[in-house]
């Protein structure tokens, strides 16, 4: 369509901070358009009457700009070449390459029909026993860290996409600061991985309405890696905070009435169609999304992780154990929906009661602790219960952690071995016989 | 009549604007023709010429001067034979007869299978005056009895003019002639259509209900019981077991039919129904428990409009079903988010918004829907009911947002999920005192309860409420005053409350046995544990009472894993009678 016959416009009625209107006829919605040379979409049309969301801000548009219509929605062109490079929110290399040629596809495209997705069943091996043996991922899932800012929250995720046992990674990276920018750029070009890693990246100095483009961009990429060449993807996005402050900003700039927390009424839409991508194709093909959601403070009950907490399968919490020092994966508060599916099915059949085990002492633990700050006795028990969690923080918990599901297992039992009794463990009789190294109940 | 013709005007997101040249009923269903496909709205406000549709499918694309065709009926379902063990989308399109892996926009499919044949046997003959709803025939849908009816839309009184013998027919075949007062003859197929926003109304009468639903799960059946008819919800914070205690109530419940509502939720939750349904039995037919379910399925990421339409999908199906005699259970996860569907179009229409921008008749219109669940009295005389359980996803887990507090004013049962158990690992995890059933007043449920349970069963749920309200005091007392700061009757009393929790409050739903208990089985629980909570025991100091209690309550739960009355389930009650003669005083 956006051929030679191309229509000028030239007459813009309206601007504010993000829109402006004109008059125009034959526009279709969502689609793009060039306003003053910057990219901007059709989000509204009212008869003749259009209104454009400019995505790089309204500053210095004249009233008399040349606006051009595209005749298209927002797309990405799509191939094996996308692999190594990295790319704006409009998908246009930033690395100083040359632009890819390939079949150019619509973001944002339709939902996966419910009844031909496949339950999820490959696990995916982090080497973090925090969520390996606690909180395992399964491929077609979708989980967020929650984290403070002033957490690795980014490292974390880098170590986990380098290890994860994936064909294809693709990082959307929304507010990012250029100096994390260029952490991931370095990580994975050290890693030698740079040809499986494709990345789309808004920093803090791009305009903040562009990264709303950022998590299309990246599912379509990997739509196309799973859907046409069978992969397994790991989709990596940071930060989705950043992502619903942008849409908020949107929002209030078109008059919208907000709901809590200053967020859009479809707050809770916008952020299932962007994680509801994550599937378990039936020829084999997946995608998985990890992603960070940050947090004000701890606090989850704001509309932006309490959202995502709805939508996604669990979340990982971040938080620094004060005892050992190190930051680990909270074994309370983080939870994987999914891994039941793979839990003693894909990996060592006592990993269940191992895990239950290990969490029931560390929260006995924390009641010991309590008790201690409130000046009550402890018994030999709480004592050993105390010993223990430092030992599980460090030896498992902590983020650096990097062994595979069997060695956290042995290392867990090691621990049983060294603080408790096998009566005090509460794992059926037979696995303990099996795994434990305890002296055989007669 | 000429169908009603109309323009596109203007586009908001879902929301379009189109200039027509007829007449437009509210609520009625058009189609946009943008071309490749035509894409199906519904009407939602109308001002001078400009009718407001709602579309059910992304508006990308869609350009001002499309032709847009109304059809002169509201958005409807089509009822019939072949309705269950099927996954349809909010619209009843049926989700496997459609091509591809991802949803094409525009293609809508047939909920039920033209060509099947079913085995069918008249119920009237020729002469019989029959109305809407009335009986004509039965066809046998996988095991169970579905009732070819007069069409519910049809009024007066009509004679049987002719019905086909015993014998396989499509849903295409007429299979009886009705003649009106007028004398005028009406030919009847075995599938019809009804709007999915007006209740139907084809009966004699609507009682209070009066009988227990039973559902296995016994935080809900002893403590809260729900009744058959009767309305439930259940708000929790994420996390907190809500998808699971659905499920089971989907597994378990005495119910002839069951519907799901998968209402913008995980899409990988419904796969995991669609996975497992079809391999679980029905403790109760020992048939799949697919061949009872219908699933609606509309997850999260689907159309927002359509979001709207799938409960009341849902709840005409529940309808239909109940007029054939039939005890329907209708589950909804989550209103929540129809409620949020509800918000995001009330927004781009522009209406003044009510609490936290959700629309102002939120309230009037969750108190329509739950007041079409029901036990109902038919033409004859037998009886139907639709048992409605929604659950609510309240934001950030707060009960003083205006879904909780709407539906908290219509829903007689209330099962307040809590973190803190959750935390604990206590499930379900509903917390039985926040919780609470009003059916545990009415009189209909005391003599149902008299006569079918037994004669001081209200008093004795009753008796071990307090019980855990007892418990509860007493535990935050230990807590400040410490375990030798308070006398020893408060830890029994404490402890004689987490009796209580252990073996009838918490239940593995995952468990073949325990998973769902008769209500004989808790029947005989509830007066075994009471025996315990009503008796005095003998401690030196409150450091014995703690093991001692364990060893009971771990007796206890291999019993609830034990077959009712097995020898297992004997040995395990003789142990407990052997540690209650260590310190019971009589």
């Amino acid at each position: 369509m956006n051929t030679a016959f191309q229509k000028v416009y030239t007459k813009i009625t309206r601007i504010t901070k993000a829109t402006c209107s004109l008059n125009a006829q034959g526009v279709g919605n969502d689609e793009l358009a060039i306003v003053d040379g910057k990219l901007a979409q059709v989000v509204k049309i009212w008869g003749d009457d259009i209104t454009l969301q400019v995505f790089a801000g309204t500053e210095g548009i004249p009233t008399n700009a040349e606006v051009t219509f595209l005749g298209k929605a927002p797309s990405l062109r799509v191939g094996e070449e996308l692999c190594g490079r990295f790319f704006n929110a409009y998908g246009d290399p930033i690395d100083g390459g040359h632009a890819v040629d390939g079949e150019e596809r619509e973001i944002g495209g339709p939902s996966v029909n419910p009844v031909r997705r496949k339950q999820p069943s490959e696990l995916i091996a982090t080497g973090i026993a925090g969520i390996d043996l606690n909180n395992t991922l399964v491929s077609g899932q979708k989980i967020p860290f929650f984290a403070d800012p002033d957490q690795p929250y980014n490292q974390v995720m880098a170590n986990v996409a380098l290890r994860a046992q994936t064909d294809r990674i693709i990082l959307g990276g929304m507010g990012l600061t250029n100096d994390d920018y260029l952490y991931f750029r370095n990580i994975f070009d050290n890693a030698g991985a740079l040809d499986r890693i494709v990345s789309f990246i808004n920093t803090t100095e791009d305009p903040t309405v562009e990264r709303l483009l950022v998590p299309d961009m990246a599912l379509a990429a990997a739509e196309y890696f799973a859907v046409d060449k069978n992969e397994k993807v790991l989709v990596l996005l940071t930060d989705m905070t950043l992502y619903a402050d942008a849409l908020s900003i949107v929002s209030n700039r078109m008059d919208q009435i907000p709901s809590k927390d200053s967020m859009p009424g479809s707050l809770y839409s916008d952020l299932a169609k962007i994680y509801e991508k994550a599937v378990q194709f039936p020829a084999g093909g997946s995608i998985t999304i990890i992603a960070v959601t940050t947090l004000s403070g701890g606090d989850i009950t704001h509309a932006i992780p309490d959202n995502t907490g709805y939508i996604t399968e669990g979340q990982l919490f971040l938080r620094k154990d004060t005892e050992i020092g190190k930051v680990i994966v909270d074994p309370f508060r983080s939870l994987s929906r999914l891994k039941q599916l793979v839990i003693g099915k894909k990996t060592r059949k006592d990993h269940a009661q191992v895990m239950n085990a290990a969490i029931r002492l560390f929260a006995d633990a924390a009641n010991a602790r309590t008790k201690l700050e409130n000046g009550f006795d402890l018994t030999d028990y709480d004592r050993r219960t105390l010993e223990f969690a430092k030992d599980y923080s460090n030896e498992l918990l902590a983020i650096d952690v990097n062994v595979s599901i069997n060695q956290m297992l042995d290392t867990a039992w090691k621990l049983f071995r060294t603080y408790f009794s096998r009566a005090e463990l509460g794992i059926k009789a037979e696995i303990v016989d099996e795994f434990g190294g305890y002296e055989q109940q007669k | 009549m000429d169908k009603t013709k109309g323009k596109v005007r203007s586009i908001i997101s879902n929301l379009v604007l189109v200039a027509v040249d007829g007449p437009v009923s509210q609520n009625e269903i058009c189609f946009i023709e943008t071309g490749k496909e035509r894409l199906m709205a519904e009407v939602i406000k109308f001002i001078g010429d400009i009718a407001y549709v709602q579309v059910f499918e992304s508006t990308r694309g869609l350009k001002p001067g499309m032709i847009v065709e109304f059809e002169q009926h509201l958005l409807e379902v089509t009822l019939g034979p072949g309705l269950l063990s099927k996954n349809f989308d909010g619209l009843q399109n049926d989700l496997d007869k459609m091509t591809g892996v991802f949803l094409k926009r525009g293609e809508y499919t047939n909920p039920l299978d033209e060509d099947r044949e079913w085995e069918l046997e008249p119920l009237v003959q020729v002469g019989d005056v029959v109305r809407s709803a009335d009986w004509l025939a039965n066809v046998k849908e996988n095991w169970l009895d579905h009732k070819i009816m007069v069409p519910f839309k049809w009024e007066g009184e009509y004679t049987v003019a002719s019905v086909v013998n015993a014998g396989k027919y499509t849903i295409k075949d007429t299979i009886a002639v009705l003649k009106d007062a007028k004398g005028e003859e009406h030919q009847v197929t075995m599938v019809q259509k009804w709007p999915v926003k007006l209740a139907m109304r084809n009966y004699v009468d609507k009682p209070r209900p009066y009988r227990q639903m039973e559902t296995g799960v016994r935080v809900i059946d002893t403590m809260n019981p729900i009744l058959e008819g009767g309305t439930g919800f259940i708000p929790g914070p994420f996390g907190t077991g809500k998808t699971v205690l659905q499920h089971s109530l989907a597994r378990f419940a005495d119910a002839d039919v069951i519907i799901m509502a998968a209402c913008g939720e995980r899409a990988n939750e419904v796969v995991e129904i669609f996975t497992e349904f079809p391999l679980l039995q029905d403790p109760r037919s020992g048939r799949s428990l697919y061949e009872r379910t219908t699933i609606i399925a509309n997850t999260s990421n689907m159309p927002v409009a359509a979001r709207e339409a799938s409960v009341y999908t849902a709840m005409t199906i529940g309808e239909y079903y109940r007029a054939m005699g039939m005890k329907v259970l209708l589950l909804a996860d989550s209103t929540s988010r129809w409620a949020q569907a509800l918000r995001e179009m009330s927004n781009r229409m522009e209406e003044l918004p009510g609490q936290d921008a959700f629309p102002m008749d939120l309230s009037a219109i969750i108190a329509n829907f739950y007041a079409r669940a029901g036990i109902v009295y038919l033409n004859n005389k037998e009886t139907g009911s639709v048992t409605f359980i929604g659950t609510v996803s309240p934001a950030g887990g707060n009960l003083k947002e205006p879904v909780t507090e709407s539906t908290k004013k219509v829903a007689r049962c209330f099962y307040a999920l809590s973190q803190s158990r959750a935390d604990s690992k206590r499930y379900p995890a509903i917390n039985t005192l926040d919780s609470y059933s009003k059916y545990l007043e009415y009189p209909e449920y005391e003599r149902y309860a008299k006569e079918f349970i037994s004669e001081d069963w209200i008093s004795n749920v009753n008796e071990a409420r307090n019980a855990l309200v007892r418990g509860l005091e007493r535990s935050e007392q230990i807590d400040i005053l410490g375990d030798d700061g308070v006398p020893l009757e408060y830890h029994i009393t404490f402890w004689k409350s987490e009796l209580i929790d252990a073996v009838i409050l918490q239940q593995d739903a995952f468990d073949n046995i325990d998973g769902s208990t008769s209500m004989e089985r808790q029947k005989y629980m509830l007066d075994k544990v009471l025996q315990i909570v009503r008796a005095d025991f003998n401690f030196e100091s409150f450091e014995e009472v703690n093991p001692y209690f364990k060893r009971i309550i771990n007796s206890y739960k291999q019993m609830n894993y034990s077959e009712f009355l097995s020898d297992a389930f004997k040995k395990y009650e003789q142990e407990i009678e052997a540690i209650l003669k260590e310190r019971i005083v009589n």
